[in-house]
């Protein structure tokens, strides 16, 4: 590892990156993976991105910001990022955020519980620049500094910093180093909020330099409001898709599943994060079944952006966010369904449930809801008949930052898997105090340069951990493993993390959605609707 | 020296109660944000506190109640503030130099609200009564008060050490931040020495704060329990405008934001607060975002840019 960094580093004028992680440097994993010779070795940025792209950091890059063609295309940025600092404590500008951001600024007093609890901080051997006061505590400068324009008295209270274009353009890269899982701020004594501060870092780069990693706003969210979604799909290519689903779902159960679309005066109009339609056809195919067999009167909209559920602007853009929000709304209004059902993403329930409940009035305000309530009591209600023993195989939970941490949805899942699952045991700690999966906030898509690396190395480390930990007395390839990730966004990551360390095939590690467990265990359908293939 | 004294007291109070207004006013006033809860949310029902559970556990749960559990709120609120319950679990090495300033802090204000009190009442009662509650009263605060400049003292030197020693909290360590702690430090052993050393003739703290109500410049202090009040009234005077003013911080960072899951219901004060939001005009410049100062957020959220584009 290199030195400690500082935070005056952070201006550093040279382009050589502030930190280098070596394997020994990381927190230890359990067997298998407890020799750090072992571990994979990381891939190297290319000169050709360090050259082309600032990547002054770290030992990666995520938002392939090309270099400034000169001085003063950089004193350009720089003022542009000034112009943002101060719109983001303007109300007209930030009303969506400022109460809790100026609590953030104003009252720190650099205790470092957080640090505690960061999972990111931890795994890369708690080095200094993932320390989640090492952002805040630059932005809390700048802000003394530049919004409340303090001077040397300031600098004495708040501390000094010298902001010019390797400081931006490290904050940029730094500001996605967060998983926003918000851990962090659950352990803070004041009630500050560094997963907030990495937040509206995004929120300045992407709505006021139109800066953001190209997975997550041109391919992501600008897509969606393109196309439909995000993985591309038209309205009349998702309906296609989802035939195919319902199709091969019926066959392989032995009960017919028919997707019902634009019915208008359903009681429920279910929304899939669309990525699940063509990367895990098996979970919205589970679900129609489930419904189905259920006897719920539900429709899926066809709509612009109402098939996709996800919500990338939470991640970076409030505009984003908003827009997504509204079509989302719209469309059930336009069908005059009684709720808004969130399938099996994590940020998309969080979006549309929770954040955007500060957004909606009137009769956009449609009642919406994650899937879980639903599932559990159609699960406990007697009407579906499970056999247990079919499911008579090791399970962990992963709980979903976003559903559990943020939204308080811990037990519904539970009382599923309890009742289904034999072998279930908990990861620790579980529940609210969760540690993220390491693809939160948009990283599980982002996949430029050698940005998998630093994910499944450092932001996915704490939670490898806690699953080869609740397998630990099963490890070995004779015992298949399933992984249970009732989010998209964390069955990404763990699809990507567990390939990347071959877990699969060395220790039959699957993982999967909930759904699936549960269409697994009816008594009803075709056995074996897990299939132990690696996908 | 008595009469600096006065003014002092009078004017640290005075602006240790227009700064925490201000302060106040500073954070209530800004718009109603976007909702931003942590759980455990702690009124939520008791087993579903227990765990952090909330009421998006059940179906169509806009159609219950929301329930107000405000005795398990104050519980995990009185456990906070008294026992710095969130540092006690996350970052037991900081905990107790932590507990010791704060209780002692709060130990100092009893101390003062106690000498106020005996202030204000003296003379109420006459007679041998008098003499005796009088004798009480100096007593507990004598004790009250030394305890309070002991976990202080102790507990800001700790916490000193732990700036200056620990390199985790040292970097992120500000000059103020140990200035700070100096402060306190210098103005509880003031204080103190000032009451222990206290000469034939110089007031009681309860002699010193009836005189203060009068302006009784009569009563005579001395030197160093003088200095002491100085300095305490200048440290109050300056804890509104740093972040030591955190116990106000704390009250909209927890109430406001980590347990704020009130609902939007149709017609209620949110909702109309959200329209005034969207209302708004902002100016990002960023071309999809679209603002251009004259477009509200209501606008902008009805726009699509990739549609824009594509035309």
């Amino acid at each position: 590892m290199s030195g400690t960094v500082k935070l005056r580093d952070m201006s550093r004028n040279d382009r050589e990156p502030l930190i280098h992680l070596e394997n020994e440097d990381l927190m230890p994993l359990p067997a298998p993976l407890d020799v750090a010779e072992k571990d994979r070795a990381w891939a190297v940025l290319s000169e050709q991105s360090k050259h082309r792209y600032e990547c002054r950091l770290d030992d990666t890059c995520a938002v392939n910001l090309p270099q400034p063609k000169s001085a003063q295309d950089e004193k350009k940025l720089v003022a542009k990022f000034l112009s943002g600092l101060d719109k983001l404590f303007e109300k007209e500008n930030n009303w969506t955020f400022l109460q809790p951001l100026l609590l953030t600024m104003e009252h720190c007093t650099g205790c470092q519980t957080c640090a505690e609890s960061c999972h990111i901080f931890e795994a890369s051997g708690r080095n200094e620049l993932y320390r989640p006061t090492f952002r805040s505590e630059i932005l809390r400068r700048l802000y003394f500094k530049h919004v409340k324009r303090g001077g040397l008295l300031s600098a004495w209270q708040h501390g000094g910093t010298e902001l010019n274009w390797p400081m931006v353009a490290r904050l940029i890269e730094l500001a996605y180093r967060c998983n926003l899982c918000r851990r962090c701020a659950q352990a803070c004594p004041i009630g500050c909020d560094n997963g907030l501060v990495a937040h509206e870092l995004r929120k300045l780069f992407s709505q006021e330099m139109g800066i953001a990693p190209k997975e997550i706003h041109e391919n992501g969210a600008m897509l969606q409001l393109k196309a439909g979604s995000s993985t591309g799909m038209t309205a009349e290519i998702v309906k296609d898709n989802v035939a195919f689903v319902d199709e091969d779902i019926s066959e392989r159960t032995g009960i017919e599943v028919h997707t019902p679309w634009d019915v208008k005066g359903a009681d429920v109009m279910l929304i899939h994060n669309a990525g699940e339609i063509m990367a895990w056809p098996e979970n919205p195919g589970a679900f129609g079944l489930i419904l189905t067999l259920a006897g719920v009167s539900w429709t899926m909209s066809s709509e612009l952006a109402a098939y996709d559920a996800i919500n990338y602007g939470l991640w970076y853009d409030d505009a984003q966010f908003a827009r997504v929000a509204l079509k989302h709304v719209e469309a059930a209004k336009k069908l005059g369904v009684k709720r808004i059902v969130v399938g099996e993403c994590g940020h998309a329930s969080k979006a549309l449930c929770v954040i955007a409940d500060r957004l909606l009035a009137g009769d956009l305000n449609i009642p919406r809801e994650s899937y879980l309530p639903l599932l559990r009591d159609i699960v406990l209600n007697g009407k579906i008949k499970f056999d247990p023993e079919r499911n008579d195989f090791p399970v962990t939970l992963h709980d979903p930052c976003n559903m559990v941490r943020l939204m308080g949805i811990v037990e519904p899942q539970r009382e599923i898997v309890r009742a289904l699952c034999p072998q279930f045991r908990e990861m620790e700690p579980h529940g609210v105090k969760n540690y993220c999966c390491g693809g939160g906030s948009g990283f599980a898509i982002m996949s430029g340069n050698n940005f998998p690396d630093w994910r499944f190395h450092v932001s996915g480390r704490r939670k490898l951990e806690q699953v080869l930990n609740a397998f630990g007395d099963c490890l070995g390839p004779e015992t298949p493993k399933y992984l249970c990730a009732p989010c998209s966004n964390c069955k990404g990551q763990f699809r990507d993390m567990i390939s990347y360390y071959n877990l699969w095939e060395k220790n039959r590690l699957l993982y999967g959605g909930l759904v699936e467990l549960v269409v697994n265990a009816m008594a009803d359908v075709k056995r074996g609707f897990i299939e132990w293939e690696w996908r | 020296m008595t009469t600096v004294a006065y003014i002092a007291i009078y004017a640290g109070l005075i602006i240790f109660c227009a700064g925490c207004l201000w302060r106040i006013r500073q954070y209530a006033r800004t718009p109603q944000h976007l909702r931003w809860e942590l759980y455990p949310v702690p009124h939520e029902g008791p087993y579903r506190a227990a765990y952090g559970g909330s009421y998006f556990e059940a179906q169509e749960w806009w159609r219950g109640p929301q329930i107000a559990n405000r005795r398990h709120e104050w519980r995990v609120m009185a456990e906070e503030i008294l026992l710095l319950k969130s540092l006690r679990e996350f970052n037991r090495r900081l905990w107790l130099p932590s507990f010791f300033f704060h209780f002692g802090l709060y130990l100092a204000i009893a101390a003062a609200a106690l000498a106020t009190l005996a202030g204000v009442t003296a003379g109420m009662v006459v007679g041998k009564a008098n003499a005796g509650i009088a004798g009480l009263m100096g007593a507990l605060i004598a004790v009250v008060g030394l305890a309070a400049a002991v976990l202080v003292i102790s507990g800001a030197c700790w916490l000193m050490v732990r700036r200056i020693a620990d390199p985790a909290v040292r970097n992120s360590t500000r000059p103020a931040d140990l200035f700070n702690l100096m402060l306190f430090t210098a103005t509880c052993s003031l204080l103190a020495g000032g009451s222990l050393i206290r000469g034939p003739g110089s007031a009681s703290l309860v002699d010193f704060v009836r005189g203060a109500f009068h302006f009784d410049r009569g009563v005579r202090i001395g030197a160093v329990f003088g200095a002491g009040v100085i300095l305490a009234s200048a440290l109050a005077a300056y804890i509104p405008f740093t972040h030591m003013a955190h116990f106000i911080a704390k009250y909209f960072a927890w109430h406001s934001v980590r347990w704020d899951d009130r609902r939007n219901e149709r017609g209620s004060r949110i909702e109309a607060k959200i329209a005034a939001n969207l209302g708004f005009k902002p100016t990002w410049s960023a071309e999809h975002v679209g603002a251009d100062g004259k477009r509200t957020w209501a606008e902008v959220a009805s726009t699509n840019p990739a549609q824009e584009t594509r035309k």
